[in-house]
């Protein structure tokens, strides 16, 4: 068996030390093969992003290690390309400066019009031509998020990480976007891992699907294989046996773990054992022997 | 009436759903366009309005107490003459008074109708004075040619300067003052904001120094400006104001850039570190144009209070300039001095004003967050 993109043994993050110790997620296992395309579903505070700046290097585990094909990462580098949940846009770039700007960190070495033409066509690709001289202010959410795809898709990433791409955009572009990163993800099948909140969007996009459980020490769930055939159609997979099969059991799964955080979770209120202070009661007896 | 109002208020708006016909007059048709006009009358109308009603007020209370005081000043002079040379002497004086007689103009707040006739004839110096300069210029164009031929200094013109020439010449002060200030405080800004190390070892000495008045600022650069130049006939009253001006107004750049440097959007520091920028471009491109608002309103502040401390500096320094034209005037007791203090107030508080507003307009040209405006 070759050696997993990325490979995360016994990992735990926490946050703070002694009693402000926060746990966020707890020995993690998991390896990233070559050319899957992996969802990581999860709820909202359990630890995803954590889990993919790991991935990026822009975070490193409290303890365990996270290895990029067999190798410890040590921080962040082009070849693992992110997708950022907030496009991460330099505002005072346009469209095609944004692009270059990776582009020409990565391929230094180009020709100026190699480069040039290299970008234009990521750029084309996104459909972003006719705003290619645009700031990121004068786009919408879906057009800044294209930027952001074209920018990490034009240095050519080994492995592409997408951290909740679309969760910002409204159904309608984040369906379209959903089917343009698949087009440009099956041209070459780069090992892709997605991490996102919404099941359907994993189950579209994925092969695999891990739920990762909510709340402080999230682990990792079990994980669902997605054997539906690609290219996959939106409207009929809606009536895929297999598509409704795995959406049930991820579901359900997802709605235990939410019930059983819920039971866990103590919401009683302690309140102080006090009494309260009245006009005439005890704690003024001072006040009236004084006057 | 209100008919030939409404009409022109109806056409300047061009509304295209209001029939205009010219044979009957209906004065409902015109109404709503006509309120329509006053809910959309300009707000810069408005507060135009607002500002001349109340530089009229100013005017009105500027006139009323300098009026009193001048009574004030004029009872207590002919008291005092009553008291010293009698009954007689004192009519005598309150007649001088009320002549209008330079000789015993009562010295205090000039009025405004004072300081606009001042204005008019430092206006009229200036053309005198330039005139003198540019017969001094053609009388000597031929002389200095010579000298400048047999490589001797030329002769220039060494008469009192006039008030404009004053103003130039503390504009220029203030613009190398400000240079100055612009290449001390922002590369120093940049790498303390850089490094949290640095900023912990700038941070008693910001802390310290910037709230030391111009004056001992002022003395410090002269102590050691005065050492440097030691021997050399270079301008030192000139570079010991350009200095202090500098070095008083650089603090609100210097904090401006190391906040805007260190406090860089996350995201943006993400980018460029998962693209591996090297140091120079990840300065160049991310980290500096996130800087810019915050650098620029720090630039701002400084060219307030450059013009600010230039007065005074200009005032101790005996550098020429507005500061030194109102402390001569001053220290003059001309019987229009005063009046001529108070238009150069006018002219420093204006000049101010404008060098703020060309800071604001460069600010908004270079910052990202406004470029659509």
């Amino acid at each position: 068996m070759s050696t997993p993109v990325i490979e995360f043994r016994n990992v735990s993050k926490w946050y703070g030390e002694g009693d402000n110790k926060t746990e966020v997620l707890s020995s993690i296992n998991l390896k990233i093969l070559e050319g899957e395309f992996l969802a990581i579903v999860g709820f909202t505070g359990s630890g995803k992003t954590t889990l993919v700046n790991m991935m990026t290097g822009l975070d490193s585990p409290s303890e365990g290690e996270v290895l990029y094909r067999g190798k410890p990462i040590t921080g962040p580098a082009p070849e693992r390309g992110i997708i950022f949940q907030n496009y991460s846009l330099l505002p005072w770039f346009t469209v095609y400066q944004n692009v270059a700007l990776a582009v020409n960190q990565v391929h230094p070495d180009w020709p100026k019009d190699k480069r040039d033409a290299h970008i234009r066509n990521f750029i084309e690709m996104v459909n972003l031509t006719p705003a290619i001289n645009k700031r990121p202010k004068e786009l919408s959410g879906g057009m800044k998020q294209r930027t952001s795809i074209a920018r990490v898709l034009a240095t050519d990433p080994d492995l592409l990480l997408m951290d909740e791409p679309l969760s910002a955009l409204d159904a309608l572009t984040r369906g379209n976007l959903q089917e343009e990163i698949l087009k440009i993800w099956s041209a070459n099948k780069r090992t892709a891992v997605l991490i996102t909140n919404d099941v359907d969007e994993g189950i579209f996009m994925a092969d695999r699907i891990i739920p990762l459980e909510p709340g402080e020490k999230s682990g990792l769930g079990p994980e669902y294989q997605v054997n539906i055939a690609r290219p996959r159609d939106k409207k009929a997979m809606n009536t895929d046996p297999n598509f409704k099969s795995v959406r049930t059991e991820i579901l359900n799964y997802l709605v235990q773990l939410g019930e059983a955080a819920k039971m866990d979770r103590d919401d009683s209120l302690k309140l102080p054992d006090l009494q309260p202070i009245m006009p005439g009661t005890q704690s003024f007896a001072w006040l009236r022997r004084a006057s | 009436m209100s008919q030939t109002i409404a009409k022109p208020a109806n056409e300047a708006i061009n509304q295209p759903t209001s029939v205009t016909t010219a044979k009957s007059f209906n004065l409902k048709e015109y109404l709503p366009s006509l309120t329509r006009m006053k809910s959309q009358l300009p707000g810069l109308a408005k507060s135009a309005g607002i500002t001349l009603a109340s530089m009229a007020l100013f005017l009105l209370v500027w006139q009323l107490s300098s009026s009193y005081l001048y009574n004030v000043e004029a009872e207590s002079r002919i008291e005092r003459v009553m008291a010293e040379q009698g009954a007689e002497e004192a009519e005598k004086m309150k007649a001088c008074i009320t002549s209008g007689d330079v000789s015993c103009k009562p010295n205090t707040l000039p009025s405004p109708t004072e300081v606009l006739n001042a204005s008019k004839l430092l206006l009229a110096d200036h053309y005198v004075i330039s005139a003198d300069k540019k017969a001094f210029a053609e009388k000597t164009a031929a002389v200095n040619a010579q000298r400048i031929a047999a490589g001797q200094d030329a002769i220039t013109y060494t008469g009192r300067p006039s008030f404009v020439d004053q103003i130039w010449t503390s504009l220029y002060t203030v613009a190398v003052g400000m240079l100055i200030a612009f290449f001390i405080a922002v590369p120093i800004g940049v790498i303390i904001g850089l490094n949290e190390n640095l900023r912990t070892a700038f941070n008693w000495f910001i802390q310290v120094f910037k709230p030391v008045s111009p004056v001992v600022w002022l003395l410090l650069v002269f102590m050691i400006v005065k050492t440097m130049t030691m021997g050399s006939d270079s301008d030192t009253s000139f570079l010991i104001s350009a200095i202090s001006v500098g070095l008083c107004s650089m603090w609100a750049t210097l904090v401006n850039t190391s906040v805007g440097v260190s406090s860089v959007n996350q995201d943006y520091i993400n980018v460029a570190k998962v693209l591996k920028l090297g140091i120079g471009q990840k300065i160049f491109k991310v980290i500096l144009p996130s800087a810019i608002p915050l650098i620029f309103t720090g630039l701002r502040i400084t060219v307030s209070v450059a013009w600010m401390v230039l007065i005074a500096v200009e005032l101790l320094a005996q550098s020429p300039g507005l500061g030194s034209f109102v402390w001569e005037e001053f220290q003059n007791g001309a019987n229009d001095s005063n009046a001529k203090i108070i238009a150069a107030m006018f002219v420093i508080g204006f000049i101010g004003f404008l060098l703020d507003r060309v800071m604001y307009y460069i600010q908004q040209s270079v910052s990202f967050e406004k470029a659509l405006a």
